[in-house]
């Protein structure tokens, strides 16, 4: 019997690469900070290293649940809207109601549960009537996002209850120089979320059931796993991973802005694909989607750097997508030639 | 003696998809300690009767009856629940995850397990493959294996939890008779052990080696069922077909001619295979057999620059080639039908007239480059026709196919393109014997037609009824030519076993 696992590849070369292509991308990320570096030497400092995790760490929550629906073969766009509408319903809420103001973990838990209650609107729609991924998570921002607008709110508030406004200004680190950089304490719980779903999906049931349905629905709804236990799993979770990434970044902007995130879903999902998530379905890791927040966030902040306008920061991201996607489509087909080539064992 | 209580009785199923029957009142069971096989042509509803009772198919009628209960119908998890185990037919595998998590994940679902270790599921998969004797690097992905590992993936996935019955749906079509034999000793153990096994295949030998009833499929009714004693091969093909199966002609005498139509020379590749020489003449076919791993596939995967040769010269109708890519074997009038058909020879959820065409688009273009509809129409026809194959109609998607029509329209799709030389690798497996003489037969006629055929098989019966010539392939040489007179099932057996 043959075992060729990677035919024709040394084995340190592709431990190196990381199952994922993590490797691949840690390298671009350290090529990127050295190029970037000799160019503008000012990019070698705390200040950037700061920059760069607090602009990632409500992008890597969103991330992580557009993670797990890119793995089990769906595709989610309606995450940036559950996102703001959460925060910001939350916001609304306990500074009208005045529930729960001055203790903040009762703001993430409402969050939180709101992105629940939308979650199963994905959920029912995906899972219940088998309608496609794309177009139901289309639908479903559009109607998340208008009720908000009509019926929660569309002004911006600045005014925060006691316990989000406290923690607002709560920092990790700061860093002093010319102007100050700070990294708020929220990095905590995004660090921790990032954890929980890695364990999560390599060493539970439904992690792994995610990746069988993204495999093969079929073939796991024959193998027995609940598939649509599965997908409900997916969909809820992801919204309330969305719901928490909302009042984080609300929080930490300290603005309740409606019209925010949603038309940033661009730079989380080039993240997670970038990170080796495969837009077939069934591969994917949380340390790559890292690497690949991580590297979005850099580039945005080198450009900033030197001096490229917002607009070309756009099509920059947009431009990396595509190249994440065209080097998966490659090696797919460079795969499944090598498949065809082990098609017998040869002899030894 | 009297038979003991059945494990499962189904009665009265009945199955239809749109227009087509698959099964019509069928009733079957299986005793503790018994192999019960399943015989029938393709599309006889054999794998769906196999779907129903696993709980993936809903019946439209009948009742399964099982460890004293009666379901209408079941869920794949229910039926696990039950100890029912199946061997698919496409195998189901996941081809993204390793084959660790292919076998050993199963298990552990059927067991309800929430939480995973990787270490169990390691030994699992590690104690089920030992059990058949095969050693496929555990860390491998599935999609990254060839087709007979991944069925030995599928075997062992089966026997990894102690099931009380096993349904194997064309277990042993990528296997050679190492892995056979292997597999039928576990077979006997487990009827030692008391589990009911439900077996089907094509091969008739395998069938009255290993079963004690049989029951036979036609078009989704019972033909009949009964002992094994009571059958041998003729007896099953009747039931099958409803009518005698003449075995295929020999052969006819070769017109000898200047030119061959094929001509490799020293063709060669590192670690797989050397040297090897060997022309094809008109309306010759020659076959070309050896054991698995014995670098037969290689040679043909070469000779359609799947897997290009590093040494050696090919020239098609006196013309030297180039094989870097299937491209330039296209374009030299190569064509070639994979062994793995099932996932590498069709689009499952393309129409069977599209993908019948799919290979000869450039034929059937007229004028500004567009497909002439009729003549389109009337390749896909005349194909269909001539391979026989089963379908309601030709724009329903292939994945609605059995599997052995999954396998013709990939064979049709290479002779409705029709190449000078046509290299197929185990033409008819999983095809039922009643067509299989008829594909072989068209195949003759192809060649008569001044086809260049190449046969990749080791159905030795086959090549013996078909090929003018046998060429035997060990480690990666060629170490035996057999033609005329030497040509016969025991000299092919001997070169190869030695
Ligand atoms: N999902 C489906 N949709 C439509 N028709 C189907 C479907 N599955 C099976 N059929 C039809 O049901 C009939 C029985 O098919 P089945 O797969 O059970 O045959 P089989 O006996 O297993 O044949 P084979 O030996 O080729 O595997 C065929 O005519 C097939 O076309
Ligand atoms: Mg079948």
């Amino acid at each position: 019997m043959t075992t060729a696992s990677d035919a024709g590849q040394r084995p340190w070369l592709s431990r190196l690469r990381g199952s994922n292509n993590e490797g691949i991308l840690a390298l671009t990320i350290l090529v990127l900070c050295v190029g970037v570096g000799v160019v503008e030497p000012s990019f070698w400092s705390v200040r950037t290293m700061l920059n760069v995790a607090s602009n990632s760490m409500t992008n890597v929550i969103f991330a992580m649940g557009v993670l797990i629906v890119i793995i089990s073969g769906g595709i989610d766009v309606s995450f940036m809207a559950i996102g703001i509408f959460c925060g910001y319903s939350v916001i609304v809420l306990t500074n009208e109601t005045g529930f729960g103001a001055s203790s903040a973990p009762v703001g993430f838990v409402l969050a939180a549960v709101i992105g629940v209650a939308l979650g199963v609107l994905n959920a029912a729609a995906i899972a219940g009537l088998h309608l496609p991924t794309l177009i139901v998570t289309l639908g479903t921002q559009g109607i998340i996002r208008g009720a908000m607008l009509a019926y929660v709110g569309s002004k911006v508030i600045p005014d925060y209850p006691e316990g989000l406004d406290k923690l607002s200004t709560n920092y990790l680190v700061t860093a002093t120089g010319t102007s100050s950089t700070r990294l708020s304490v929220l990095i905590v719980p995004a660090v921790l979320i990032c954890v929980l779903v890695s364990l999560l999906l390599r060493y539970t049931m439904v992690g792994r059931g995610i990746y069988a349905v993204g495999g093969d629905a079929e073939s796991a709804r024959r193998a027995g796993f609940p598939v649509v236990g599965i997908q409900f799993f997916i969909y809820l979770f992801a919204g309330l991973l969305a719901g928490v990434a909302g009042l984080i970044h609300v929080t930490r902007v300290r603005l309740a802005n409606p019209y925010e995130l949603v038309g940033g879903e661009l730079d989380v999902i080039a993240a997670v694909v970038l990170g080796g998530a495969s837009i077939f379905g069934g591969k994917g890791s949380v340390s790559g989607t890292v690497l690949g927040v991580v590297l979005i966030s850099l580039i945005r902040n080198s450009l900033i750097l030197l001096g490229v306008p917002g607009s070309w920061q756009r099509a920059a991201v947009g431009l990396l997508l595509i190249v994440g996607v065209g080097a998966q489509a490659l090696s797919a087909r460079s795969r499944r030639t090598s498949a065809d080539l082990v098609a017998e064992g040869a002899p030894a | 003696m009297a038979p003991a209580e059945p494990l499962l009785a189904a009665t009265g199923i009945s199955k239809h998809f749109g227009g087509v029957v698959a099964l019509a009142d069928v009733s079957f069971d299986v005793r503790p300690g018994e192999v019960h096989c399943l015989a029938g042509e393709n599309g006889s509803g054999k794998s769906t009767l196999i779907k129903v009772i696993a709980g993936v198919v809903a019946p439209d009628a009948g009742t399964i009856g099982i460890g004293g209960e009666l379901f209408h119908h079941l869920t794949p998890r229910q039926a696990i629940g039950l100890g029912i185990e199946v061997i698919f037919q496409d195998f189901s595998l996941f081809p993204n995850l390793t084959v660790a998590e292919n076998i050993g994940l199963a298990a552990q679902v059927a067991d309800r397990r929430k939480v995973v270790r990787p270490r169990v599921v390691r030994r699992i998969a590690a104690e089920a493959l030992e059990r058949i004797g095969v050693r496929i690097d555990l860390d491998a992905r599935v999609e990254d294996l060839p087709v007979a590992d991944r069925q030995l993936i599928a075997i062992s996935r089966a026997l990894a939890r102690d099931a009380q019955i096993i349904f194997m749906d064309e277990p042993t079509t990528a296997l050679t008779w190492r892995e056979v034999e292997a597999l039928f000793r576990v077979v006997e153990s487990l009827k030692e052990r008391g589990v009911g096994l439900v077996f089907v295949s094509h091969k008739l030998e395998e069938v009255l080696r290993i079963s004690e009833r049989i029951t036979v499929l036609r078009n989704g009714v019972v033909a009949v069922t009964g002992d094994v004693t009571r059958f041998d091969r003729a007896a099953i093909v009747k039931a099958m077909t409803g009518r005698a199966v003449t075995d295929a002609r020999p052969a006819e005498s070769v017109r000898s001619s200047e030119q061959p139509l094929l001509e490799v020379e020293g063709l060669g590749l590192q670690g797989r295979f050397k040297d090897v020489t060997f022309s094809v003449q008109p309306g010759e076919v020659v076959g070309v057999t050896g054991l698995l791993g014995s670098g037969r596939s290689e040679i043909a995967e070469a000779l359609f620059g799947v897997t290009p040769a590093d040494a050696g010269s090919v020239s098609v109708d006196g013309r030297p080639v180039r094989l870097r890519s299937p491209q330039d074997a296209i374009k030299a009038g190569i064509g070639y039908v994979p062994g793995d058909r099932l996932t590498q020879g069709v689009f499952l959820d393309q129409s069977i007239g599209r993908n019948i065409i799919a290979g000869s688009l450039d034929r059937l273009v007229g004028k500004l480059d567009l497909v002439r509809p009729g003549l389109a129409q009337r390749t896909v026809d005349e194909t269909a026709t001539g391979l026989r194959i089963k379908m309601s109609s030709a724009d329903a998607p292939v994945r609605s196919l059995s599997g052995g029509n999954q396998q013709r329209v990939a064979l049709g799709k290479w002779l409705a393109r029709d190449p000078h030389v046509l290299i197929l690798n185990s033409p008819t497996v999983g095809v039922d014997i009643g067509s299989k003489h008829e594909i072989l037969e068209l195949l003759q006629a192809k060649s008569r037609d001044g086809m260049g055929i190449v046969i990749i098989s080791d159905d030795v019966p086959e090549l013996v009824a078909i090929c003018h010539r046998v060429l035997v392939v060990r480690q990666g040489r060629l170490v035996g030519e057999l033609s005329g007179e030497q040509l016969t099932e025991e000299t092919v057996l001997r070169e190869l076993a030695a």
